[in-house]
């Protein structure tokens, strides 16, 4: 009796193989309502961490700044000014020393 | 349609800083869903990256960013096959501010502009058209940038910002058609319901031209490997443009405009443009390069089931396997070699699942000497353009399609 239910177990299993292997696509499509996580990366301790907090990461998560590559300063500017002038961040232009100098400090040659 | 607070059309800079400290307070800990660690082999570093499998609809998948989501493909995964599962798909996404609920009742495709008949559809009317199905590479313009030297920033891509799938749709021309495209007409452009958080950031539109947005082949797909679109890759209807780079596969998309002009939006007149060079290749600093929007892909291959630094047993015939696109056509040959490129043989190329898909490649090798081995494999497609020897470099880090090189040891 076991042996027949595994025997028939394993030819559903393999039933239901074939038909994914072979899977139509949808008539129809069916509402979908999920939760995107927050970051598990946090922005490392630093000079002025908090203006970076408050300015960077509403539009991205510190993982847009810590997997970059070692820039310099000046390279560190162009981008902050990027994120201003391209992408419309609402920087204070008094803060940005302070953000140039965090991710100089964090993210520069060392 | 939309989800709640973070569906405003606009965040002020209070909300973002709301945003900022809630998130700073949540990160102190790391889930558990992201506490396994990847090196990807990126010159210079930082190659650590969580392994998350904290975003809905995905498997396990590298992280590159949480907001807006950036997830690259673990590579073992392009072994296990050529069509890439819809949970292990690559993602990324341009602005934070996406839907987390879409209604499939209440959606509706708009399309407007230069048409007879302007067009409000339901997902219902939309899947009553004919339907088309094939296998298209999807690539981020980006992919491999982590590997440009010199270093460029940006989104920092191993190889994994691509996959392949069985798209299943629309297309694009029926739905023109119906609406009826006015003489004039001159490219046609594409709306997700993504937004910027910021006001006045400008929203990722793309566009294409009239003709091509009518060539039959470019569609609106439903599903992806018979089954509906993870939301994170698009859900419920995304752009699929065969043979041309990701940015161009609009996801959400619900908004078609036929332009009369030109378009000159940021993310199609500033943004993804390419040096208008061979393999979009420029010298760092070079002035007076004159650049155009990026467009078809290029051809590549890479080895699956050897990784770099493996050991192989001398005298001992050896398996290499992997896949290979061709780009906007077909894999003509693949070839392979042992010796770093000084001799090379043609691989065995697997089922031709056509054109715009990644191909299954394959050959044996018996290495005689012990020491170390650098295997490379390079693609030519059925134009005949070839990977180059030597890596491509631009300011962006677009088209990476050197001819991949994994360095082994015999022993």
């Amino acid at each position: 009796m076991a042996r027949k239910s595994l025997a028939l177990a394993l030819i559903s299993t393999a039933a239901l193989g074939t038909l994914a292997a072979q899977a139509k696509a949808p008539t129809t499509l069916k509402s979908v309502d999920v939760t995107l996580p927050r970051s598990p990366v946090a922005l490392p301790d630093g000079p002025n961490v908090a203006v970076v907090r408050d300015n960077c990461t509403g539009c991205h998560s510190p993982e847009m700044i810590l997997y970059q590559p070692t820039m310099p300063k000046p390279a560190w500017e162009a981008e902050v000014n990027k994120m201003r002038a391209v992408y419309k961040a609402p920087i204070d232009p008094k803060d940005m020393p302070a953000i140039v100098d965090y991710l100089t400090a964090v993210k520069g040659p060392k | 349609m939309r989800s709640t607070s973070a569906m405003a059309d606009a965040l002020s800079r209070r909300n973002l800083l709301r945003q900022a400290g809630v998130a700073g307070l949540a990160t102190l800990a790391v889930p558990a869903w992201a506490q396994q660690m990847v090196t990807l082999p990126l010159p210079g570093g930082p190659g650590g990256r969580p392994i998350t499998t904290g975003f809905p609809q995905k498997g396990a998948m590298i992280l590159q960013r949480t907001r807006p989501p950036m997830l690259e493909t673990p590579f073992e995964v392009f072994d296990q096959g050529v069509f890439t599962p819809n949970d292990r798909f690559f993602v990324r996404w341009h602005w934070s501010v996406i839907p987390t609920q879409i209604n499939a009742d209440s959606f509706r495709l708009a399309v407007r502009g230069q048409v007879n008949k302007p067009l409000s559809l339901s997902l219902k009317e939309l899947m009553a058209l004919p339907h088309i199905e094939y296998a298209a590479v999807d690539q981020c313009s980006g992919n491999s940038r982590g590997f440009f030297q010199p270093r460029v920033a940006g989104g920092e891509w191993g190889n994994g910002g691509m996959g392949n799938a069985r798209w299943t749709g629309v297309r694009l021309k029926d739905v023109l058609d119906r609406a009826g495209v006015k003489p004039g007409a001159v490219q046609v452009r594409f709306t997700g319901l993504d937004k910027p958080p910021v006001a006045d950031g400008p929203q990722f539109i793309k566009s294409l031209a009239v003709d091509h947005a009518r060539d039959g082949e470019v569609m609106i797909a439903f599903a992806m490997n018979g089954q509906p679109l993870p939301l994170l890759n698009g859900f419920p209807l995304r752009l699929v443009v065969p043979g041309w780079y990701a940015t161009y596969w609009v996801k959400m998309l619900s908004d078609i405009e036929v332009l009369d002009s030109p378009d000159t939006n940021f993310w199609m007149k500033t943004a993804y443009l390419i040096p208008d060079t061979p393999h979009a290749d420029m010298q760092p600093g070079q002035a007076g390069v004159k650049l155009v929007p990026i467009n078809r892909l290029n051809p590549r291959s890479f080895v699956t089931n050897l990784k770099a630094g493996a050991t192989l047993p001398a005298g001992k015939p050896a398996s290499v396997r992997g896949i290979a696109f061709g780009g906007d056509t077909g894999v003509k040959r693949v070839d392979f070699s042992a010796d770093g490129g000084q001799t090379w043989h043609a691989a065995r190329l697997g089922k031709d699942e056509g054109k715009y898909s990644f191909r299954r490649w394959e050959t044996r090798f018996t290495p005689k000497a012990k020491g170390a081995l650098v295997l490379m494999v390079r693609c030519t497609n059925s134009k005949g353009e070839v990977q180059p020897a030597a890596a491509n470099w631009n300011p962006s880090g677009f088209m990476r399609n050197i001819i991949e090189s994994t360095p082994v040891t015999v022993a």
